[in-house]
């Protein structure tokens, strides 16, 4: 004699009462319930065991898990029933290596492709990317080169793609960039704002361009702004920092991996258009990373099976947490990543400030200055967000002035007076020196700057 | 973290996630009552266990009613931006090709605002399975009108009903498999046991692709909205069946047998294997240059070479460049970059300092070299007084005018390349030009330079040497 059928069963607290099932019986067994059940609210069905033969048909055509079954779900939860159930192990971070890299001659590489190299040392294989001028290179140079090393360039459909294939190789717990430049940036910024609402780590290389709308493929400097302050909806911030070489966009770039990793979020080179473009040389560093696999991983097996990349919480007190969560770690970030630079700064009354290639303009013009003994210094952001005050305000005991050279309408500036703010320093005069369009301020106007208000102020 | 699914299930015991697991939610969907979602997770799962891939899968949800799916599924998971679910799903695939990647997505986030994203996922046949889930309306916001919505149906943004001004409703099964990397496409329905059974097969059938690598699988389930239709879940069901379906035909649309073929590799982080991909040289170059050409500035030179796209100009400057930089100097080379590059008007600025390039730009360059009359007019009057101008004789018949002190040396670059036995290489008889008139480094540091440059070229090297000779020659010669 065959086994007898296990009794199919209704949890009625878990019965919607859809009848969907009522379809499903071809024994006609069930029908719609006629009682409210006191737990749900809703009028489960019923089942009559006098006709019911218990083929289950009906369990494979109810919409809820748990509502139709063999057997009876428990509703309290396992752990009240039971204690502590059995958790899979938690799975194990596999650690990033550095690995020695033999010394080599120095490279002459475009800026594109030097960022390119040191995303590549940093253990990305993962590149997706759209063409924009004056970035494309990066992603000519990637298309190239990662085949070779069973790595992956993919040119998305779009910028908006872009940045959601970085969403899924990121939240698999992989390096992963992309290069773009402003118009394209401005795609993106909704899948930033989901990658640092997920936390999860990527690389952007915007190489700015002139703006608004399309605008034309000069150098500008015109999305400070967007990156300090506007990336995508929501509380957001993510480190920004800002080369002023080949050299640097290798090496800010290889920083940035490590960086995104630490406070799981993204990081942006914030380049300008002759950055993009421009040749010069590169030193290698002395190791490269194999990034290894984060415990947090969604990556697809038995050790990663409970993990979750998401950013919505149906919760408002959660999602009020997850905000506090995220804004610790902008103030961390604002604490320990401050990054700047300078060049004769000491006893500088008048400081110019500068980033990118303007920087280097301002440094030919602080040379030029001090060899005829007027006390200018250039003082360098390198991160853009966190603005670098805590190197900044030992300097204003000195200095009295800070001319601001950009090549933009003021974002540089704004972020400079907000820091200024922040930090209660009132008291600083400043002037400044600004270009859009894609004309980088010159070397000789930032003397004359200099000169000018220096000596009306006199 | 949930309370993990039992063996042989790939839903969670306790859906600990929704709700905090409190109350009924811990064991009931957020679904409402007859809606398709259901039904369909359900079969996902089932699938899952039945093809053993619930440790490697990874749901990838929408946003749209779907969006919690991870409520529910005991597999990896990740939460996509509305529409972007299969971009999502392929940087999880690209990341890791052995994991089981399922978009989840529904027909205002599929075929309304990710149709991009969709339709490049399909063509592109990396194998990833869509579950498409189509009851012509959207759940989430509150019924408003989907891509699919049928004509006449009632929505709260057609509220006369759909008509041609909203246009005609879209055939999303039909449209994916008219692309050319989609292997399996088919359209399923859950109103009665044998289209459920159905269904489940479809669902099981497009993972199994995915798990032998095959290629990009697609199953369109017709699902029932009463809530949004007005309809009770019966009426829901006979409405797919008498309405959607004959509008939405049922069926395989595309069946292709494909080859397993997708398998990219283990990534490479070996340093050895990375220097010799990027190119990296590990033999010092030889010098030859014992100082900085201090008799043009002090510290800095810059030089200007301009053209028109196709003069070489640029080449010739990333020449210059690499030269000075092998010889232990800074350089910079910053192109004018763009459309009008390719072409156009084409200038290069190049920087060679003792220490540092700091201003990159050379906007009055010690020296100039001209190709083509337009950039000699441009350009000649901005050389540093003192400076030096070359410019290609045969193409520029007038002189230019420079300021008190700049040498010419009109050159006929492209005549004497021609004699050569190519006019492309005009550009290296212009940086012999350069060379010679300005002595900026050593001749055999171009010579080294140029074999560096071509050495995956190797026959085209002595006609480049030759042009630079000849270039050298040149200068000499017009000096006397």
């Amino acid at each position: 004699m065959a086994t007898p059928r296990p009794e199919v069963v209704v949890t009625e607290p878990l019965c919607k009462g859809c009848g969907r099932c009522i379809e499903a019986c071809p024994k006609h067994a069930i029908t719609l319930g006629t009682e409210i059940n006191q737990t749900s609210g809703l009028m489960p069905v019923h089942i009559d065991r006098g006709i019911c033969n218990n083929c289950t048909l009906c369990i494979s055509a109810c919409p809820e898990p748990y509502g139709l079954g063999t057997e009876l779900y428990e509703l309290e939860h396992p752990e009240h029933l039971y204690g502590e159930q059995p958790r899979r192990p938690a799975p194990a971070t596999i650690p990033r290596k550095e690995l020695a890299l033999p010394k080599v001659e120095p490279m002459v590489l475009k800026g594109n492709y030097a960022a390119a190299i040191g995303a590549i040392l940093a253990g990305c294989r993962h590149v997706y990317g759209y063409p924009i001028t004056p970035s494309t290179e990066g992603a000519e140079l990637m298309a190239k080169l990662l085949p070779k090393l069973h790595g992956v360039f993919l040119q998305a459909c779009s910028e908006v793609a872009t940045v959601n294939h970085m969403y899924g190789t990121g939240g698999a717990g992989l390096p992963t960039m992309t290069f773009t430049s402003s118009p394209g940036f401005s795609l993106m910024l909704e899948g930033i704002s989901y990658l640092i609402g997920t936390q999860l780590p990527s690389v952007f290389v915007n190489v700015m361009r002139p703006g608004p709308g399309l605008g034309y493929i000069g150098p500008e400097q015109s999305d400070i702004k967007l990156m300090c302050r506007g990336l995508g909806h929501g509380n957001t911030h993510a480190i920004v920092l800002a080369p002023t070489s080949p050299q640097e966009m290798l090496d800010l770039t290889f920083e940035a991996f490590a960086l995104s990793f630490k406070y799981r979020n993204p990081v942006i080179i914030a380049a300008d258009g002759y950055l993009g473009q421009i040749t010069g040389r590169v030193t290698l560093p002395d190791h490269l990373i194999d990034p290894g696999l984060p415990d947090w991983a969604v990556w697809g097996d038995a050790a990663h099976r409970g993990n979750l990349n998401s950013s919505i919480f149906q919760d408002w007190v959660d999602l009020e947490k997850h905000n506090e969560l995220l804004s610790a770690k902008y103030v961390e970030m604002q604490k320990a990543e401050q990054r700047s630079t300078g060049y004769r700064l000491d006893g500088a009354r008048t400081l110019v400030l500068a980033c990118n290639t303007p920087a280097r303009m301002a440094k030919a013009a602080v040379e030029r200055l001090r060899r005829e003994g007027r006390p200018a210094g250039l003082f360098q952001p390198i991160s853009l967000w966190p603005f670098p005050i805590d190197a900044l305000r030992p300097l204003l005991k000195t200095a009295k002035r800070i001319v601001v050279v950009e090549a933009s309408n003021g974002q540089l500036e704004d972020e400079l007076r907000l820091a200024l703010h922040h930090a209660k320093e009132w008291d600083v005069e400043l002037h400044h020196l600004r270009h859009q369009g894609g004309i980088l301020p010159t070397d000789q106007e930032i003397y004359d700057v200099v000169r000018n208000v220096t000596e009306v102020t006199q | 973290m949930s309370t993990p699914a039992r063996q042989g299930s790939a839903f969670f015991e306790h859906f600990d996630r929704h709700a905090h697991g409190k109350g009924l939610k811990g064991a009931t969907t957020h679904y409402c009552p007859g809606c398709g979602h259901g039904l369909a997770h359900k079969y996902v799962a089932e699938a899952l266990v039945e093809l053993g891939v619930e440790d490697r899968t990874i749901m990838v949800s929408p946003v749209g009613c779907a969006v919690f799916l991870f409520y529910y599924f005991d597999t990896g998971n990740t939460q996509a931006a509305h529409g972007r679910a299969p971009a999502v799903a392929l940087g999880h695939k690209f990341a890791n090709p052995k994991s089981i990647v399922v978009s989840y997505q529904g027909d205002g986030d599929l075929a309304s605002i990710g149709l991009a994203e969709i339709m490049h996922s399909a063509q592109l046949g990396i194998p990833i399975s869509v579950v498409f889930i189509n009851n012509a309306i959207y759940g989430m916001t509150g019924g408003q009108m989907a891509p699919t919505t049928l004509m006449g149906q009632w929505s709260t943004t057609t509220p006369e009903g759909r008509n041609r001004m909203q246009g005609p409703p879209m055939h999303v099964a039909e449209v994916i498999a008219r692309l050319d990397g989609a292997t399996y496409v088919e359209r399923c329905a859950l109103f009665s046991q044998k289209e459920r059974k159905r269904a489940k097969t479809a669902i099981k059938k497009a993972l199994q692709l995915q798990v032998e690598g095959r290629g990009f699988s697609f199953v369109e389930i017709l699902a029932e909205c009463p809530t949004h239709w007005g309809l009770s879940p019966q009426q829901s069901e006979e409405h797919v069946r008498d309405v959607l379906a004959k509008v939405y035909p049922l069926g395989v649309v595309k069946d292709e047998t494909s080859e397993p073929w997708f398998d990219p590799g283990q990534p490479s982080f070996d340093p050895e294997k990375v220097l010799e991909v990027i190119e990296a040289q590990r033999e010092p170059v030889q010098r030859f240059c014992t100082k900085f050409p201090a008799h043009l500035d002090p510290i800095d030179v810059s030089v200007k070479l301009a053209g028109s796209g196709g003069d070489g100009a640029q080449t010739v400057a990333m020449l210059l460049t690499r030269t000075a930089i092998s010889e232990g100097f800074d350089s910079t080379h910053i192109p004018s970059y763009g459309p009008e590059s390719r072409g156009g008007t084409s200038y290069a600025d190049v920087h060679l300092a003792k220490e540092e390039v700091l201003s990159p730009s050379a906007p009055h360059p010690h020296v100039l070299v001209a190709f083509n009359a337009p950039s000699l007019d441009k350009f000649a009057a901005s050389v540093k007084p003192g400076g030096i101008v070359i410019y290609d004789s045969s193409m520029i018949t007038k002189p230019p005018t420079v300021a008190q002190g700049v040498k010419v040396y009109p050159v006929p670059c492209a005549t004497i390349a021609q004699r050569l036995g190519s006019v492309v290489v005009k550009n290296v008889v212009a940086l012999g030009a350069l060379q010679e008139a300005a002595k900026l480094l050593d001749e055999r540091s171009f010579l080294g330079e140029l074999g560096r440059s071509l050495k995956h070229k190797g026959d085209l090297i002595p006609l480049n040497e030759a042009a630079f000779r000849e270039g050298v020659k040149a200068v000499r010669e017009l000096a006397g």
